[in-house]
């Protein structure tokens, strides 16, 4: 029973330290828990229906549908972080600014606030399908009770919560001032750790098969399955032991992410003066 | 002469071309393995592979659950669907003995693979 509730926690938690960071970095913005909630329960529901379709997309493409669907969101999530990292580099000022005059940054921050939101229901819908199929998976297997099953299922995904809203909670101390430059570095490691997630995908389903090395292993320091790696994964985008492949493309999301912020915002300051 | 340097190189370039294009191919052409996950368990749970081989492994799931296999590794994750079947792409690996499990079940479903 213990050990359900393990696996539960463990595939919500990243899910739940992700969307803390974003609720954090988009403090201040107008409608921001409506449209955020709205981002994890349509999460939620397409990771029911996400996992309902597991047995068929599993054949698809003669056994690599998962890695298509799964490329395809870690696409889409990556897409809207790097453009809010580009939006935020060049708004930053404005939404302190706001936030500090009136309390809350006015529709400036909608656009953005859309784009994570869409984030947040993909990172939710990634992990929460996983979550369905184990869960679904100890329903028919008969050997705890359903009373048993719902508690350790709460118990795991309540925990997952919890590590988010601390994070959440503790990037609250942050002064306004300076909050949007810690997120936003956040945010960028975050895209970094999606690229990296797409790069593992790509070996996977045999899409790049160079570069698979291992680049480092600190696994015998830090292990995989502790709270610790995931933690790290989760929050800085750090991988206990990555390939080489992951490493380019972590550190070449991050490159391109940060060099195009900077361009847009001396595009910007140029036609402002 | 000049003429017939340059058209050297061509037929050169295309020999190379076409020998690592061959070479890839060959690489293409994957070993292929079988896998069975049955009573959350995997079999065979032993997998001896050549080394510095890139390796097709075909994992069919006979549980009515699902099963998730994973390896920290060989940076393997991968969800088979009950009753389903699914592929994944494994190396080249260096020698050595690479560990992965099937995470729903953790404390049955175990295997190793061996690469030599």
């Amino acid at each position: 029973m213990f050990g359900a509730g393990i696996i539960v926690f463990r595939e919500t938690l990243e899910a739940a330290l992700f969307v803390g960071i974003i609720a954090a970095s988009t403090r201040g913005l107008v409608n921001r828990s409506h449209t955020l909630s709205l981002g994890v329960a349509l999460g939620a529901l397409g990771s029911l229906l996400l996992a309902s379709m597991m047995g068929q997309i599993s054949e698809w493409a003669e056994g690599i549908g998962q890695e298509i669907v799964d490329a395809g969101i870690l696409t889409i999530a990556l897409a809207m972080l790097a453009w809010h990292c580009i939006w935020v580099s060049n708004n930053a000022q404005r939404m302190v600014q706001e936030a500090r005059q009136i309390g809350s940054a006015t529709a400036q921050g909608h656009q953005t606030l859309w784009a994570l939101a869409i984030v947040v229901a993909l990172s939710v819908l990634r992990e929460g399908a996983e979550t369905v199929l184990f869960v679904s998976g100890l329903m028919a297997g008969a050997t705890m009770s359903t009373g048993e099953l719902i508690s350790s299922a709460i118990a795991g995904v309540a925990l997952g919560i919890g590590a988010g809203w601390l994070v959440y909670a503790g990037l609250g101390f942050i002064k306004t001032s300076r909050l949007f430059e810690i997120t936003n570095v956040l945010i960028l490691l975050l895209a970094g750790s999606l690229a990296s997630q797409i790069a593992k995908t790509a070996n996977q389903a045999d899409w790049i098969s160079v570069f698979g090395e291992q680049a480092w292993d600190v696994s015998s320091l830090i292990p995989n399955d502790s709270v610790v790696a995931m933690v790290l994964h989760g929050i800085l985008g750090f991988d206990v032991s990555p390939t080489q492949l992951q490493v380019i493309f972590y550190m070449v999301a991050i490159c391109l992410i940060w060099i195009a912020a900077r361009q847009m915002k001396l595009h910007y300051s140029v036609l402002g003066s | 002469m000049r003429h017939t340097s340059s058209k050297l190189l061509t037929i050169a370039l295309a020999f190379t071309v076409t020998n690592f294009f061959a070479a890839s191919t060959a690489v293409a052409a994957d070993l292929e393995l079988a896998l069975v996950i049955k009573n959350h368990m995997f079999e065979p749970s032993e997998l001896k592979v050549p080394a510095n081989q890139r390796i097709k492994l075909n994992i069919q799931n006979l549980d009515k659950t699902a099963e998730e296999f994973e390896s920290h590794s060989m940076k393997k994750e991968k969800v088979i669907p009950a009753g389903g079947r699914a592929v994944i792409f494994l190396g080249p690996l260096k020698p050595g003995s690479y560990e992965f499990i099937g995470e729903f079940n953790p404390k049955t479903a175990k295997g190793v693979v061996i690469a030599e």
